[in-house]
């Protein structure tokens, strides 16, 4: 292997790590705050075709990304009414914010398969892109890679040395006691879940604006599951995720490092890698429950009433 | 201000009129939605709705989309009701297809009467088989089993394509993914002739029957419900939890795995990519429409067959897109789950004076 392709492929990898790592950082704060979102890939769809249809019709990407996080928020704002307001079972409200994100997806893209529109090139950073192996993987990518590592930094900084954090952990934990002290329980919960829309619709952007400039029904194709068991992988922690996301980035990508090594396999069963890594890591994982149950926030998946 | 107070005892009543009630809350959308697209909204539910069934060919149509929805869903049944939430049921239908074209196109087979029955088990098995694998995680692992079956779902997908783009491509297909078409013996006898209404969906009845038979008449029915209220207690009267998880995923699998095979040997006559329009998908919300009761999902999955006919209704007559089935089934989930909090809470006008609303608020937690 050349030192040209190990580069090709490590940029490679991050592209397709990005997606992952927006919206697993997303469902990092939702789950901090003890809300179980299963809906990120229905939230994402949403995001991918609202970003896509926003570029067509304006031809300005900013608001491309702007209406995909409003529709992820939008879509969060009412799993939030079902699961924080109304307390109901999370995982069914997942569930359908899953399913419905996926029809409603797929009847307002009908009429934009096919079409193109121009996404996010390669922006190459003066000075740092030049760097041998380093410049190109980290220093030359779309703006939505940086973006997404200064999201990474945001979160890291929030949840470990800010205030905010301290309270979205507090609430996690315990709402009961977070309610005793005062704090707004159902209003950071809300804050939390909306800040989860706002970074799937982004994912979702990603994909229709950048990774593939174009809308095609079901397009996430599982990076909001995937994103899912990342998170369980980081056992809730931010620096975890932005490792995790990267590695799941090369499993989605196996079949180009593959086919650098000479390997001629079918698509079809190379497709299934990045799924069945994402089994293999739940194993490795959950195989010692009380090690994930301990990093788990303690009131994860379960309906908060105040006034209890 | 408006709150929300638990309910004493939970509203018997909206357990029953919450499916009803999300049903007219959908048709009142679907409404909007038409109005929205600037097209007649009356004739747009009424081509949705009801075209599709004016017919006595319309509900043989019916009867056919009803079939894998229902087998999968009285599968997801057993599961739910234990609190096993196993999303595989896509996964598992399309193993049970691929099991079943497997079998159906040895070559040499010949026309025996056996060659039917051993394609169909082949579907039960691979279903159970795959449904198999999320369960002994589960058991082993401790993997959450939303997550493995999610997978496995993508997975099978994946070998489903690899299938007929490779091993059990027809070699004078032109070239299209699919499979050659079965012998006579490996396809299902009609129900009603002139009509493509196959006995499958007498495989899908005696599913729901034996399942609301499991709940009312048997031990490991009780048993399974006991895990899903409380987990502890099943643990404290010494209900085998694992066996348990094992049942309720290898009749899931096998009964979708059924599903799958009869699809491919019922109207499709062959394996193809688009084996599925997404039935183990759809069959979750049968099962939460139909409230985990034989007879509700029974009428549940002949409602949302409806969304699948009128999904086309609405490409061939009115040229929307197909995707309109996908909208009424979210919308319908979305609804329902809306709905059911009000079986547990009331709302209540909290008036001036907040303290004394929440003592009595602590007062009826009970």
């Amino acid at each position: 292997m050349s030192i040209e392709l190990i580069t090709n492929i490590l940029a490679a990898t991050v592209v397709a790590g990005t997606p992952l790592l927006i919206v697993a950082l997303g469902e990092l704060i939702c789950e901090r705050s003890g809300v179980l979102n299963l809906g990120q890939e229905g939230m994402m769809l949403i995001g991918a075709v609202a970003g896509f249809i926003a570029v067509l019709t304006t031809g300005s990407l900013t608001i491309g990304v702007i209406a995909a996080m409003a529709a992820g928020v939008a879509m969060a704002l009412l799993f939030a009414l079902m699961a924080v307001t109304l307390a109901a079972n999370q995982y069914a409200a997942g569930l359908a914010l899953t399913i419905f994100g996926t029809g409603l997806s797929a009847f307002i893209g009908a009429g934009y398969v096919g079409k193109t529109i121009d996404g996010f090139t390669k922006l190459a950073i003066p000075g740092l892109s030049d760097i041998p192996v380093l410049g190109p993987v980290l220093f030359n990518q779309d703006l939505l890679v940086y973006v997404s590592l200064g999201l990474f930094v945001a979160v890291y900084v929030f949840l470990r040395h800010s205030r905010g954090g301290l309270l979205l952990r507090a609430v996690g934990e315990s709402p009961d006691s977070a309610n005793a002290n005062g704090l707004p329980v159902m209003l950071i919960r809300y804050l939390a879940v909306s800040f989860g829309g706002a970074m799937a619709g982004l994912a979702g952007a990603y994909l229709s604006l950048a990774y593939t400039p174009l809308w095609t029904e079901g397009m996430t194709a599982g990076r909001g599951w995937i994103a899912l068991a990342l998170v369980v992988f980081a056992t809730w922690r931010p620096e975890r995720v932005l490792l995790g996301a990267y590695l799941f980035g090369v499993a989605s990508i196996l079949h180009l490092v593959l086919q650098g090594f000479g390997w001629d396999s079918s698509t079809e069963l190379l497709a299934m890698l990045p799924y069945v890594v994402t089994i293999v890591v739940l194993v490795l994982l959950s195989s010692n429950p009380t090690r994930t149950r301990l990093h788990t926030p303690l009131s994860l998946g379960q309906p908060y009433r105040p006034g209890r | 201000m408006l709150s929300l107070e638990r309910r004493p005892v939970d509203s018997k009543t909206m357990t029953y009129a919450s499916p009803v009630l999300a049903l007219v809350l959908t048709i009142v959308t679907g409404f909007l939605i038409f109005l929205g697209l600037d097209r007649d909204p009356i004739e747009g539910l009424r081509h949705f709705f009801i075209t599709p069934i004016n017919s006595s060919y319309g509900w043989a149509e019916l009867g056919l989309k009803m079939a894998p929805l229902l087998l999968c869903a009285a599968g997801l049944t057993i599961c739910y009701r234990a609190k096993l939430w196993n999303i595989g049921a896509e996964g598992h239908f399309l193993m049970g297809a691929v099991g079943a074209s497997i079998v159906a196109l040895q070559p040499g087979g010949g026309s025996g009467f056996w060659i039917l029955p051993l394609v169909l088990l082949a579907g039960v098995a691979f279903g159970a088989l795959w449904a198999a694998i999320a369960a002994f995680l589960k058991t082993h692992f401790h993997c959450n089993e939303i997550l493995t079956t999610i997978m496995l779902n993508y997975i099978a997908l994946n070998l489903l394509l690899y299938g007929v783009h490779g091993p059990l491509k027809d070699p004078y297909g032109f070239s299209f993914p699919q499979s050659a078409m079965f012998g006579d013996s490996a396809l299902l006898p009609m129900l009603i002739p002139g009509t493509r209404l196959h006995i499958g969906l007498l495989f899908a009845v005696l599913a729901a029957v034996i399942v609301g038979v499991l709940f009312a008449r048997t031990f490991i029915g009780f048993q399974l419900k006991v895990l899903g209220e409380d987990e502890q207690a099943a643990a404290f009267a010494g209900f085998p939890r694992k066996k348990l998880i094992w049942f309720a995923f290898l009749v899931a699998g096998g009964m979708a795995g059924l599903a799958g095979a009869s699809e491919v040997t019922g109207p499709i006559g062959q394996l193809v990519p688009q084996v599925s329009p997404g039935y183990g998908y759809t069959a979750i919300i049968v099962v939460f429409l139909g409230r985990m009761k034989a007879v509700g999902i029974i009428l549940a999955s002949a409602l949302l067959a409806l969304t699948f006919l009128g999904g086309e209704m609405m490409q061939i007559s009115m040229n929307l897109p197909k995707a309109m089935t996908g909208l009424f089934q979210g919308l319908l989930l979305f609804y329902l789950l809306t709905c059911d909090a009000f079986i547990h809470y009331r709302v209540r006008w909290i008036g001036s004076r907040p303290a004394v609303a929440k003592i009595t608020l602590a007062g009826q937690e009970g």
